[in-house]
């Protein structure tokens, strides 16, 4: 898992509880995602990854797993700020 | 942590406050029993720049930041809840273009919303659906380029003047938000009269019979309309609400100061008498939490941070149900005169009671705000 993956299951982590999720685990068929997970997801990406989420991304694919998170910011250009802080150091 | 205002944001007050002061509060108690604003007032808004003021430079807005959008929203709810009413929906229709409009509709609409050339609102609640926003029953339905709505939607503020609404409805069964022009044939309006309080918000229920628009009118995507556009949008709102509450229990509070040192009962001001000092200290410390409250979510709204959603909630939370028990309390210093309408603590009153149903009751808040501390535990 590489670093974006892992910040991604970091953050979904708080609403998947006592729950190991994997890299393409459907977080929509785990039937947990509500309506507090949507904007927060939204603005996590934005802020952590330096990318801005248009109408045309939203697509459920685009967000229904750690993979395609990952695949959604890399696509996008998105850096994690600890590989940025890294590149620089 | 910085606690301060800037010199930037405390001279927008000063600006802000001489506004409201002149040109709002002494005609707010009649454009309550009009139920009604004057078109004088939203002229005004406009020409000073204060309608979509949070739409960024890069789409043609002011752009200004958050708290000091906080503070526009206090200042005008201190002076009359219907006006603040009038940003709140007008900036939400404003918050979901920038959020999730595409293009060709940002650059459509959002100039002609910043210069107030047209006001939005946002039409949500139906006769059978409200907190539960999945449960509307306006559709759309595609036919050729174009999608063909049908369905009623009550509550809406300014309904009767809005030229641009944002509707939600369910397309192919999902729910999915539309813009709505008024001049629309199929669209009528009919106002919604004796409401308990922000009387001049000019009300309206939608009658909406085979509106046909461009399918280039839908915001954001299919199924994306209440967890993303809705959301984008009330968290606008709440925060607009939250300030302007704030803007309320001030408004109380300075009545109650001034009410309290003229009104002599025992031949001393009630200032004096110690059970009034109580709900005078209660009100002065209540209205500063909420306030801080305020700029809390405001400043975690402007750094785009995730948590934002639950600070702006919590601070609408607390500062509705401050401003209304800070407005009970006012009316009861004022004794009989607060229960007249020579003096604006009535008003305050029945505005107060509407924040704690609006943009999220209460009780919604008490269902919601658990869960979310409970991803953070």
């Amino acid at each position: 898992m590489d670093q974006t993956q892992g910040k991604i299951k970091e953050f979904l982590s708080r609403f998947f509880k006592n729950h190991d999720l994997q890299p393409d685990e459907d977080i929509f068929a785990l039937g947990f995602v509500n309506s507090l997970l949507a904007m927060q997801l939204v603005a996590f990406v934005e802020k952590d990854f330096g990318i801005r989420v248009e109408d045309e991304d939203l697509d459920l694919d685009n967000f229904r797993s750690i993979n395609a998170i990952a695949q959604l910011v890399q696509r996008k250009g998105g850096t994690p700020p600890a590989a940025a802080s890294e590149a620089t150091a | 942590v910085k606690l301060e205002l800037t010199s930037e944001q405390r001279q927008a007050r000063a600006e802000y406050r001489a506004f409201a002061a002149a040109e709002v509060a002494p005609h707010a108690g009649q454009w309550d029993r009009d139920e009604a604003l004057p078109p004088e007032i939203i002229r005004k808004l406009a020409e000073r720049g204060w309608l979509g003021t949070i739409v960024p430079k890069e789409f043609g807005g002011p752009g200004i930041d958050m708290i000091t959008y906080g503070i526009l929203t206090e200042e005008l709810g201190r002076g009359c809840s219907s006006v603040r009413s009038l940003l709140t929906v007008h900036d939400m229709v404003c918050q979901a273009l920038v959020r999730w409009g595409s293009k060709g509709q940002r650059e459509q609409f959002l100039p002609r919303l910043v210069s107030g050339e047209i006001l939005g609102a946002f039409a949500l609640s139906e006769p059978n659906a409200g907190s539960d926003a999945k449960g509307i029953a306006t559709t759309a339905e595609k036919d050729g380029d174009e999608y063909v709505l049908n369905g009623r939607k009550r509550w809406i503020t300014f309904a009767q003047i809005a030229d641009l609404f944002l509707v939600f409805l369910q397309c192919e069964g999902k729910p999915t938000a539309f813009l709505l022009e008024r001049q629309t044939p199929g669209l009528s309006i009919e106002p919604t009269k004796g409401l308990l309080g922000t009387r001049a918000t000019m009300l309206g229920e939608m009658i909406i019979d085979g509106c046909r628009v461009p399918a280039g009118n839908m915001v954001g995507r299919i199924g994306f309309g209440v967890s993303h556009v809705v959301a984008a949008a009330l968290e606008q709102g709440r925060y607009s609400v939250a300030c302007g509450s704030v803007g309320i229990a001030q408004a109380c509070l300075d009545a109650s100061l001034a009410y309290s040192r003229e009104r002599v009962q025992f031949g001393n001001p009630i200032f004096d008498h110690q059970l009034i000092r109580a709900m005078l200290t209660d009100m002065i410390v209540q209205v500063r939490a909420a306030r801080l409250m305020c700029y809390r979510a405001g400043h975690l709204r402007e750094t785009g941070d995730p948590g934002a959603f639950m600070e702006t909630m919590a601070a609408k939370y607390l500062a509705s149900t401050v401003a209304a028990k800070v407005a009970t309390d006012a009316v009861q210093i004022h004794g009989g005169n607060g229960c007249t309408d020579d003096y604006p603590v009535s008003r305050y009153f029945r505005d107060a009671k509407v924040m704690e149903i609006i943009e999220g009751s209460t009780q919604i808040q008490q269902m919601v705000m658990p869960r979310f501390e409970f991803q953070e535990f």
